[in-house]
């Protein structure tokens, strides 16, 4: 049912898109349709391309096959306009290289809003940062002074403060502990319910991809190997060995 | 061995800031010996600042005090810093939080590994080439060669600390700090590191701290807990006895996890209470 939507309308179209780096293939002929008002989730082993898709969507990494349609519109392999960066927005996977060190959280979060021409910016910041558990006390902190879980939560601050409609998500909670990352993922919730955004979430924890997700897709040596609604999780309903593994090792380290 | 490997006795971590300052880490003591230290604790709570501190990686401008701060009867408030440099890297390592950003962004993974293999062992170039490669293949890193070549800024965020862990290996360290090691890999290969450090405890004897955000796999991996809270330790248990937390910080982050097959929309949070920070 929720996949009827798609033809209401699609928020994001990927189809058969190839991201080589040199000779190797990082992707290879992925496609994907996310509707407008879905979470969509992506897991896979680590280097299996689920960041590279991401990037190639913002227009950080270029494409040589295929092609993208966000919102309605196709885009290129590489050139995003403004007009883009105002529907679509990433958190990184790594808060240490997106957030420039020498600037202030002040000045991280302003940017945005002044290029994008919003108004109330004062009040914006503050509930940017009220929103992801940080006070007015960090505001005039330098990105280079706050720890690893507070540098995400500015970068998931920074791309909520400019209300795209799609969201990559690489791996937003990762550097959380379950304290956070439910503050964090409740907050998440509550936007896209607001608001109709459209996520697509990277995440390496099951547990968090069938809680904030409707459909995931597990991909592997740069391809998507199945795409199943999320209770199949629960119900053990997937084909792939890896989604399997995957939930085995989600139970816990045994020593043996 | 007599006596415990580190030992850390009130330390305190204080920045100076435009806002005022700020007191990272604010009377932390404990022990380590030959064994599986976790330290868990909310984001911000000071878990990598006490690891920095130890491996005298703090910044400049902070102030560091402690009753003791020693490993191996060595007094690391005081050594120099050439023993500093001989201690690090030799006898103590650690594996930043960042841990792309640790690495040398201008020098292939592959060089940087041989540069450090060749800082403790005697090898040829070929000899080095090798041992690289199967230092890559033991983290699971699945086409060495290729990561061999590429800079930094080229591998996956899981293949950044795999490569870190990699370089550690090598090293041998008698002491091992982990600031959140495997917080960027799938569990598959989360479950691969944690027995690649298992056993250096376990068969050469090395003390481990084990820094993390994730109680349920601290708990699983680890002897003891260490439970931080805004710059203090407010609970130490046995791994086994999590179930028995008394704070209710730790008792509240066991509640928080989303899991599969429950439904639970919002997820419960913690209500943090001004109490917890006396
Ligand atoms: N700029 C680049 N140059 C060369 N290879 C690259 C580059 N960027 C990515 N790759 C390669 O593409 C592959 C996929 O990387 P990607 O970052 O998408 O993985 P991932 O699925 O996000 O993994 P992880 O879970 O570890 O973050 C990796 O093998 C990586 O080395
Ligand atoms: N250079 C600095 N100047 C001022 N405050 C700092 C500086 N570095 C760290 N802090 C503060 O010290 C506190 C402890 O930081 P630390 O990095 O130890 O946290 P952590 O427990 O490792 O958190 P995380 O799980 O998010 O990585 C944080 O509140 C952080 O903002
Ligand atoms: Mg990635
Ligand atoms: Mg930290």
């Amino acid at each position: 049912m929720k996949m009827g939507k798609m033809t209401d309308r699609t928020a994001l179209s990927v189809r058969d898109m190839v991201v080589t780096f040199d000779e190797y293939v990082a992707l290879d002929k992925v496609s994907v349709d996310v509707a407008t008002g879905e979470s969509f989730g992506i897991v896979g082993e680590s280097g299996s391309g689920k960041s590279t898709l991401l990037r190639a969507v913002a227009g950080l990494n270029r494409f040589e096959e295929g092609t993208l349609t966000v919102d309605g519109r196709n885009y290129k392999s590489h050139g995003r306009t403004k007009e883009f960066y105002r529907t679509v927005q990433m958190v990184f996977q790594d808060p240490y290289g997106s957030l420039h060190p020498r600037q202030t959280v002040d000045r991280l979060l302003l940017e945005p809003l002044v290029i994008h021409g919003f108004d109330n910016i004062d009040a914006r910041i503050a509930r940017a940062l009220d929103e992801v558990g940080l006070g007015a006390g960090f505001r005039f902190r330098y990105s280079h002074q706050l720890s690893g879980g507070q540098r995400q939560r500015i970068a998931i601050a920074r791309a909520l403060i400019l209300e795209p409609k799609i969201l990559l998500l690489d791996e937003p909670t990762s550097a959380l502990d379950a304290s956070i990352q439910a503050e964090i993922l409740n907050l998440l919730e509550q936007a896209r319910k607001d608001r109709n955004l459209t996520f697509v979430m990277v995440s390496h924890d099951l547990g968090v991809i069938s809680h904030m997700c409707e459909r995931v897709a597990v991909m592997k040596n740069g391809q998507i190997v199945e795409t199943v609604p999320v209770e199949a999780l629960e119900k053990r309903a997937f084909s792939a060995d890896y989604t399997r593994q995957l939930l085995v090792a989600s139970e816990g380290f045994r020593r043996g | 061995m007599s006596g415990p490997l580190l030992t850390v006795d009130d330390l305190r971590v204080t920045f100076p800031t435009r806002t005022g300052e700020v007191q990272a880490v604010r009377g932390v003591s404990f022990t380590l010996g030959r064994e599986r230290l976790g330290i868990v604790g909310e984001s911000g709570s000071g878990k990598s600042q006490t690891g920095r501190a130890i491996m005298g990686l703090t910044p400049g401008h902070a102030k560091i005090t402690a009753s003791k701060l020693e490993f191996d009867g060595i007094d690391l408030l005081r050594v120099t810093p050439k023993q500093r440099r001989n201690l690090r890297g030799k006898r103590i390592g650690m594996i930043l939080q960042d841990p792309k950003y640790s690495l040398n962004p201008v020098m292939t993974i592959g060089k940087q590994i041989i540069e450090t293999l060749l800082a403790h062992e005697k090898l040829s170039r070929s000899q080095a080439r090798n041992r690289a490669l199967e230092m890559l293949e033991a983290v699971q890193i699945r086409d060495p060669e290729r990561v061999f070549g590429l800079y930094p800024n080229e591998v996956s965020g899981g293949m950044g600390q795999r490569v870190m862990i990699a370089m550690m290996l090598i090293c041998g360290p008698e002491m091992l700090i982990a600031d959140e090691p495997t917080s960027a890999l799938d569990v598959t290969v989360q479950l691969d590191v944690l027995s690649i450090l298992d056993k250096l405890v376990a068969e050469r004897g090395m003390g481990l701290v084990f820094i993390s955000h994730d109680l349920r796999l601290v708990s699983s991996f680890c002897d003891r807990v260490i439970v931080m809270y805004a710059g203090r330790i407010v609970e130490e248990l046995p791994s086994a006895d999590l179930a028995q937390a008394k704070h209710p910080y730790t008792q509240g982050l066991l509640n928080c996890l989303p899991t599969i097959g429950t439904d639970r929309h919002p997820l419960p949070v913690l209500e943090r209470k001004a109490e917890w920070l006396a």
